[in-house]
């Protein structure tokens, strides 16, 4: 299948490998991926901090981009929800209700990781092998806006030497929310605290989600409190295969 | 013209915006533990009894349906339930704000002689102000419901809708009644029972001797022209029925359009709210009784800025609120932060999506930014109010900081232009690298850096790695 990659503006930016991995991953499992160069970025935090005017041309930028693929994928729930939920409502309420439907259209074939695997690709074991005590944060938007359910466990529990170990509290939010974690601070770093004090009495030393923003988040904690726990990207735990050394 | 509540009566607005008000609460680790404790507790109870219910998801459903529909009949639905309530032998009110509801309040305690009334909790009357209303008119409220109890006589403010002292434990409440409940046991321990007894005997006397009552309303039903009140404790049927008087002070968004319909609310209020299968006590009463109860009945209708919600077709969810206050107890913020931060009386996610609403969201502008969109309140409503996308709604509305609105600014204008986008990438990674991971960053980028390191950044962007392969 022809899959169309939408890096996201942080992973291409700030987290490459998360971007790197889903190539290697859809070309692995015998796919081919393209990258429209036009991409930038979905609108969400511009949406989300109360610049929806401002978002009108990103999500312009978005459809036109995409809207000749047939699928869609983008390694971030977060991403994925703004672009199911919010881009047809930004367009209705800028007066454009072309462009709404046009968006709502490109939406229907935008998926994120997990459910581009389990739901299109129909695939749970993707042949990864990746020797690591690993938890699993289920970020707030994959969870409750885009529903993934159980999808990213159901693939990580069929990685090789993989050790699964359950994050207590995982529904709790890690408290980053975009611009909530600079606008609020310290209540983001309170929720942060409870996050981090979870995964590190799992023991793991991997913390895995679907979303490099959390993930800068909880590493950026972790990484403060010299905890040696690495974050580390679902698409990056699905694309690994090396032996062991 | 609808307009919002007014400035200087009630309690809408807080003095200070939210970060700053959460950063000091987020200082007492004692409050943070009892909201814990508290938060957890409700959560669990309420989990289980949901899981009871095979249709619950249907009768949230029925829930949403029946707010939107009275929304879309408000007037008609208010003088329906004016006409019954009226051929019951009770008097309607009509009060357009806090102001108007207090002096209505106050001329009626007024009329019957007596200096004192007894108070079954209530929202509505919080929001207005009427304590200082009537104690500014020389007469004593007392707060029956314990928590408000508690509250009151702790000269404090509520700070969860469901369990106002939500944020005292134990041995504060002992410490609180020792203090100011008059005729207290000296000897009063910090056991639970033993403070529910001081309580007791306090308002007995109380309610024995006291012959006007103040209440709020869960619902008014509009074909019948009842009013009904659900609480735990059987406090509230005390006042609803002792005194000569009852006076009810009624948001107009908390009518029901028939009798019917109480099944569908009386079922999910008491599991979302305090995770009861029924609440303990459920009053209802339709106008004057001879003989029985109240011979006098008066209701307020309240305003006070919820015509302008209504006006709104994306925030008018905020007035299908039952008031159950489970998406305080599953926010992560408020678990964190309490009420009292949230500066109204309404805390939590409703309180983010509703006071900016009553108040203008100039005045309540930090709050629908109080939230990391999490979507816990959405999920655990009852009746299924969108917070999240309200909270977003009103962002879009609120004023912005001007330094902000620059950079969002700038930032649309690269990332609609690939190579300016491009070459801001790059100056990104300058940036952090002389940031040395985000330590010595400008506000409001040093908030992050406080807790957090910035990622280390990558030899290369995405892009150029895709371009070399
Ligand atoms: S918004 Fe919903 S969950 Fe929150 S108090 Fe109101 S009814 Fe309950």
């Amino acid at each position: 299948m022809r899959i169309a990659l939408f890096a996201t503006c942080l992973a291409d930016t700030m987290f490459p490998a998360a971007a790197k991995a889903t190539v290697q991953l859809l070309e692995r499992l015998g796919h081919e991926v393209v990258f429209p160069e036009a991409q930038t970025c979905c609108g969400q935090m511009h949406i989300n901090t109360g610049y929806q005017k401002e978002a009108v041309p990103l999500v312009r930028r978005y459809v036109r981009t995409f809207e000749s693929c047939d699928v869609v994928v983008a390694p971030s729930g977060s991403c994925v929800g703004s672009i199911r939920h919010q881009h047809a409502t930004v367009a209705r309420q800028a007066g454009e209700p072309g462009l709404a439907a046009r968006a709502e259209a490109v939406a229907s074939r935008t998926y994120e990781l997990s459910e581009l695997l389990l739901d299109v690709l129909k695939i749970e074991d993707v042949g990864a092998y990746y020797p690591h005590r690993v938890t699993y944060h289920p970020t707030c938007h994959s969870l409750r806006v885009l529903r993934v359910g159980d999808r990213p466990l159901r693939l990580l529990r069929q990685v090789r030497g993989l050790d699964l170990v359950e994050l207590p509290a995982a529904e709790q939010c890690c408290g980053f929310g975009g611009t909530f974690s600079v606008k609020n601070a310290d209540t983001s770093t309170a929720m942060l605290a409870d996050k981090m004090r979870h995964v590190l009495d799992t023991g793991a030393d991997v913390c895995t989600a679907g979303d490099v923003s959390c993930l800068m988040h909880i590493g950026g904690g972790l990484s403060r409190l010299r905890t040696g726990v690495r974050t580390v990207h679902l698409a990056e735990i699905l694309a690994s295969t090396e032996a062991p050394a | 013209m609808s307009t919002h509540a007014p400035k200087g009566v009630g309690h809408l607005r807080g003095d200070e915006p939210f970060p700053a008000a959460a950063k000091v609460a987020l200082a007492n680790p004692q409050l943070r533990r009892n909201l814990q404790h508290a938060t957890t507790t409700i959560r669990g109870k309420s989990g289980r009894v949901i899981a009871e219910l095979p249709d619950w998801q249907e009768l949230r459903s029925a829930g949403s349906a029946l707010k939107a529909y009275t929304m879309a009949n408000l007037p008609r639905l208010l003088e329906q339930l004016e006409e019954k309530v009226t051929a019951a032998g009770g008097v309607v009110h009509w009060a357009a704000d806090a102001t108007e509801a207090n002096r209505i309040v106050t001329d009626l305690v007024r009329r019957t002689g007596e200096q004192r009334v007894i108070k079954v909790k209530s929202m509505a009357t919080q929001e207005i102000g009427l304590n200082e209303a009537l104690e500014e008119a020389g007469i004593t409220p007392v707060e029956t419901d314990l928590a408000e109890l508690i509250v009151q006589l702790g000269h404090d403010k509520p700070s969860h809708i469901l369990v106002p002292a939500i944020h005292r434990n134990r041995s504060e409440i002992r410490e609180i009644f020792l203090r100011e409940m008059p005729g207290v046991d000296p000897d009063l321990t910090d056991n639970p029972p033993d403070l529910a007894g001081a309580a007791r005997r306090y308002l007995r006397e109380t309610f024995l001797s006291t012959r006007v009552a103040v209440s709020g309303a869960n619902f008014g039903v509009a074909e019948t022209g009842t009013l009904a009140v659900v609480e735990s404790e059987g406090n509230g049927r005390m006042c609803l029925t002792l005194p000569d008087t009852l006076i009810t002070v009624m948001g107009i968004e908390k009518v029901v359009p028939a009798w019917a319909d109480l099944e569908v609310f009386l079922q999910l209020l008491p599991r979302a709210s305090t995770g009861e299968r029924m609440n303990p006590y459920t009053s209802m009463w339709t106008g004057v009784t001879p003989g029985d109860g109240p011979q006098n009945f008066h209701l307020v209708l309240l305003d006070n800025g919820r015509t302008a919600v209504l006006a709104d077709e994306v925030g008018r969810q905020a007035l299908h609120c039952i008031r159950c206050s489970a998406c305080l107890n599953v926010c992560p913020v408020y678990e964190r932060t309490g009420g009292h931060a949230y500066g109204s009386v309404y805390p939590g996610p409703i309180g983010a999506v509703l006071s900016p609403q009553l108040t203008g969201v100039e005045d309540n502008s930090s709050l629908p930014y109080a939230s990391s969109l999490c979507g816990a309140c959405f999920d655990a409503c009852p009746v299924k109010i969108d917070i999240p996308s309200i909270l977003v709604h009103l962002r879009n509305q609120a004023p912005h900081p001007r330094s902000e609105k620059a950079a969002m600014a700038a930032a649309a204008y690269a990332m609609d232009r690939p190579r300016v986008y491009e070459r801001a990438q790059k100056a990104a990674r300058i940036a952090k690298l002389l940031g040395k991971r985000g330590r010595g960053l400008p506000p409001p980028l040093n908030g992050w850096a406080a807790s957090r390191d910035l990622p280390e950044p990558p030899a290369e962007t995405f892009r150029d790695w895709w371009r070399g392969r």
